[in-house]
């Protein structure tokens, strides 16, 4: 594309000015999850949206390798035509988003039980930290266990650790068919159905539950698909176009409400009392919750399920965000904020208050 | 600094049962080397404690009194990274060996880190579960071991690594605090720790229980094994496999002299006068299988293979596998010593890697079987010596090191699964500059600030790479020029 370009340099310079003027920096791609996280103060904007482009794609490697403001649409039209795709399905909040961005915020759609998230999927990076230093980890491989595994502890990070200027990913085959099925049943007994379709390794990609409405989606032939309805005593195919990826990108009515959006993270079965109704994803893995009650009541009611819950959206954005650590474990993470920008020059307080 | 065994055997002796304390000299052998035996050194002391509380009891004291500790698990690790620490510590969790639970409903097992990785598919299987993960040494090798080495098998493309299959460790740190890092959610709180810690080697903390993800056994399995005339058409169809979108759950290759090796040890009835022969195996449904098995059986037709075969029962298929899985062995026999390599290629790069192995193989004067994850692009070339023969270790030994550099060459890594440890730790500098080590160091140092945990291993200093670079002067620069050398 004549819009790539390799900006390392740029922003290596931007990163040096920055430590040498002693400003902190909002580390933006395309902005399109500007809401999430905690809230920032003044400090200046870097655009990574800039350093984009797809650095190497061999289809038969399963690898791409993109600098990281390249539009998520470009790198899937590219995959897209070899019949690959990004396995995590990340979401286009606003229809944007770039894929150092995906990896940063480290979110995943749908397909996520059954791809992998951002950092299962994430193979190496070349990053600058807030030494202005140029690093590589990992690699272009599947495998490699060669000192610690640097780049993935990147995904999710909330670009507090430093600028991913390259990411190689891991990609695979996309399904030749997938199959949507939308029916009526009560949240237990399509819970219990999910389980036992797993059970029998029936190619379950995605799952919907929102209090009556359920939905599967299903990788595998149109000749399969009636006898895996007729196995399970469901009605044969739904036409669902544009279903998933309204899900994925939070256009359904239920991500439209202006009460705090939470995001809870729990084993799949875990039984959960909570006051408004939740919409499940990820087999009940996900679930989301449109609520004004109390964060600690939410999150000790997911805590005791050995989970964790993100006020995702709206709310109180300079609070936890983001579910409150060990005090031990928030030790470590702010060690390991020291090691990788030691003054603090990356998005500070976005991820966690103290750092 | 010399400390007095005697001394530390009563310290622990009063902390511990008196069977978990090892240190006459004559008991202590045993555990002077891991899978690696080219390396042997004889701890201090060796601990075996039967629980957690006993492992946090014996960090704590080696924080207080400054004494390296070395983790062990099975100590069937091929790199070194259970080598024992002269003036340390030897901390086998062997005895931590209970399967805690297996929660059928959300696919999870929390076992404590002394289970075998094969013993966690059995207690899964009355569930119709297993764990994926599959290293070759899987009968013996120990959970624990393969979450310090993010250990892999012949099913990572599709199923993944160690990485992929574990969601939660219970970790005591150095100054034995019990952390629990991971959850058993499809993600947890805060940055992702399980990252760092799985693969580290054993020298971030001590995991003392681990939670990992069961996978439904598939309703169906099914192998295909084609014969190649060459090798680089056997790399070819790999790729065209890939191409057709077709995920094997595993996919392997062997060359001619470990293919035949394997034949003489299992009898799998491999076509032995092939170059190469590729296992592609499928798993699934019912239906799923058959349709996909016909379509790989016609690419790698197309591809050029000049037979194809697909297991005609489960009998067969397991006899097909039997000749993969026991290629180390079967290629011991070839010789007194082999040396195993574990290097990572970016896969079309095969045909020229073999081919240069190949030239090496010469050059050096030591024949090399080649096995080969080919779904992933990891290679095991398995050099042939004999340790009685005079300088043939170190021929050999230079050998690997020189395949490994190649692998970093041509965009790989030296270690897909096996791990650094001290026998790839010179490679490391081939693999990583400055910068990158010095940033594996100060992470170590947030976990551990007096490095006390298997130190010594998997990360250089910049001293060594210097010394080693010296050895090494690639294309006329000399490595880390800014150190001093003397």
């Amino acid at each position: 594309m004549s819009d790539d370009q390799d900006q390392s340099t740029q922003l290596q310079a931007s990163v040096k000015d920055a430590i040498a003027e002693g400003r902190s920096l909002r580390l933006r791609g395309h902005g399109s999850k500007d809401f999430f996280g905690r809230e920032l103060g003044q400090q200046q904007l870097l655009d990574l949206s800039g350093n984009r482009g797809i650095v190497n794609y061999e289809p038969t490697e399963l690898v791409i390798t993109a600098r990281g403001g390249t539009p998520l649409d470009e790198i899937e039209a590219a995959l897209e035509s070899n019949q690959q795709m990004l396995p995590f399905e990340p979401p286009h909040f606003d229809g944007k988003g770039t894929i150092g961005g995906a990896i940063a915020t480290g979110l995943s759609g749908p397909r996520r039980p059954w791809g992998g998230s951002p950092r299962d999927l994430l193979l190496g990076i070349k990053m600058l930290d807030g030494q202005g230093r140029i690093m590589d980890f990992g690699g272009r491989v599947m495998k490699n266990v060669a000192g610690y595994d640097i780049s993935r502890l990147m995904a999710g990070a909330m670009g507090t650790l430093g600028i991913l200027l390259e990411v190689s990913i891991k990609v695979l085959p996309k399904p030749v068919e997938e199959h949507t099925l939308l029916f009526d049943w009560d949240p237990a007994s399509a819970a219990s159905l999910v389980g036992k379709m797993i059970a029998d390794s029936q190619p379950l990609t995605a799952t919907y539950c929102l209090a009556e409405k359920q939905a599967i989606r299903l990788a595998c032939s149109h000749q399969r698909l009636p006898g895996i309805c007729q196995r399970y005593g469901l009605a044969d195919a739904s036409e669902a176009d544009g279903f998933w990826q309204q899900l994925r990108d939070h256009k359904l009515d239920f991500f439209q409400h202006p009460k705090p959006l939470w995001r809870l993270s729990l084993k799949p079965t875990s039984q959960l009392e909570l006051p408004e109704p939740c919409l499940q994803e990820w087999s009940g893995g996900l679930r989301w919750l449109n609520s004004e009650c109390p964060a600690a009541e939410i999150r000790n009611l997911v805590e005791a399920q050995g989970g964790h819950a993100i006020l995702f959206r709206n709310g109180d954005r300079s609070g936890d965000v983001f579910h409150p650590l060990h005090p031990r474990i928030a030790g470590i993470q702010q060690g390991l904020k020291a090691v990788f920008d030691p003054q603090g020059l990356f998005n500070p307080g976005r991820h966690y208050p103290y750092y | 600094m010399d400390i007095d065994r005697q001394q530390l055997a009563t310290d622990f002796l009063n902390m511990l049962p008196a069977d978990c304390v090892i240190y006459r000299q004559e008991e202590l052998i045993p555990f002077e080397c891991d899978g690696l035996s080219a390396y042997r050194k004889v701890p201090l002391i060796v601990l075996l404690p039967y629980t957690a509380d006993q492992v946090a009891l014996i960090l704590k004291y080696c924080h207080q009194n400054q004494l390296p500790v070395v983790a062990r698990g099975a100590g069937t690790g091929l790199s070194g990274g259970a080598l024992p620490h002269e003036q340390g510590v030897l901390l086998s969790l062997a005895r931590l060996n209970k399967i805690i639970n297996v929660d059928t409903d959300n696919r999870l097992a929390c076992v404590q880190p002394g289970v075998r990785n094969l013993a966690v598919s059995e207690a899964a299987k009355p569930y119709g579960l297993y764990y994926a993960p599959d290293p070759s040494s899987q009968i013996a090798c120990s959970i624990g071991g393969n979450v310090a080495e993010n250990a892999g098998g012949v099913h990572c493309l599709k199923y993944g690594l160690t990485l992929h299959n574990v969601v939660q460790v219970t970790l005591i740190t150095i100054d034995g605090e019990r952390l629990t890092i991971g959850s058993t959610g499809l993600d947890g709180p805060g940055l992702d720790l399980l990252t760092l810690i799985t693969g580290s080697e054993g020298m971030l903390g001590v995991v003392v229980e681990v939670v990992v993800k069961l996978l439904p056994i598939p309703e169906r399995q099914q192998v295909a094994l084609a014969a190649f005339d060459d090798v680089e058409t056997a790399g070819k169809a790999v790729a065209e496999i890939i191409a057709k979108g077709i995920l094997p759950a595993g996919l392997e290759m062997m060359d001619n002299l470990s293919l035949r090796a394997a034949e003489d040890f299992v009898h799998a009835d491999y076509p032995t006068g092939a170059a190469a022969i590729l296992l592609c195996e499928v798993d699934g449904s019912e239906d799923e299988v058959s349709e996909e098995i016909m379509r790989v059986r016609q690419i790698l037709l197309n591809a050029g293979a000049s037979e194809v075969r697909t297991a005609k029962d489960e009998t067969e298929r397991m006899k097909f596998w039997a000749g993969r899985k026991n290629a180390f062995p079967a290629v011991g026999r070839l010789a007194p010593d082999y040396y195993c390599m574990d290097g990572t290629i970016p896969r079309n790069q095969l045909g020229k890697v073999l081919t240069m192995i190949g030239e090496m193989s010469d050059k050096y004067g030591l024949p090399c079987a080649n096995v080969f994850h080919a779904g992933d692009g990891n290679l095991h070339p398995l050099i042939l010596y004999d340790a009685n023969h005079e300088g043939e270790l170190e021929k050999a030994e230079q050998f690997g090191g020189e395949i490994l550099e190649l692998c970093v060459a041509v965009g790989g890594t030296i270690t897909g699964e096996h791990g650094v440890g001290i026998e790839k730790i010179n490679q490391m500098c081939a693999q990583f500059p400055a910068p990158e080590l010095e940033t594996f160091h100060a992470v170590k140092a947030v976990f551990d600030p007096h490095n006390l945990l298997n130190p010594g291993k998997a990360i250089p200093t910049l001293a060594r790479c210097a010394e080693f670079g010296a050895m090494h002067v690639h294309a006329g620069k000399l490595r880390f020029p800014e150190l001093e050398r003397f």
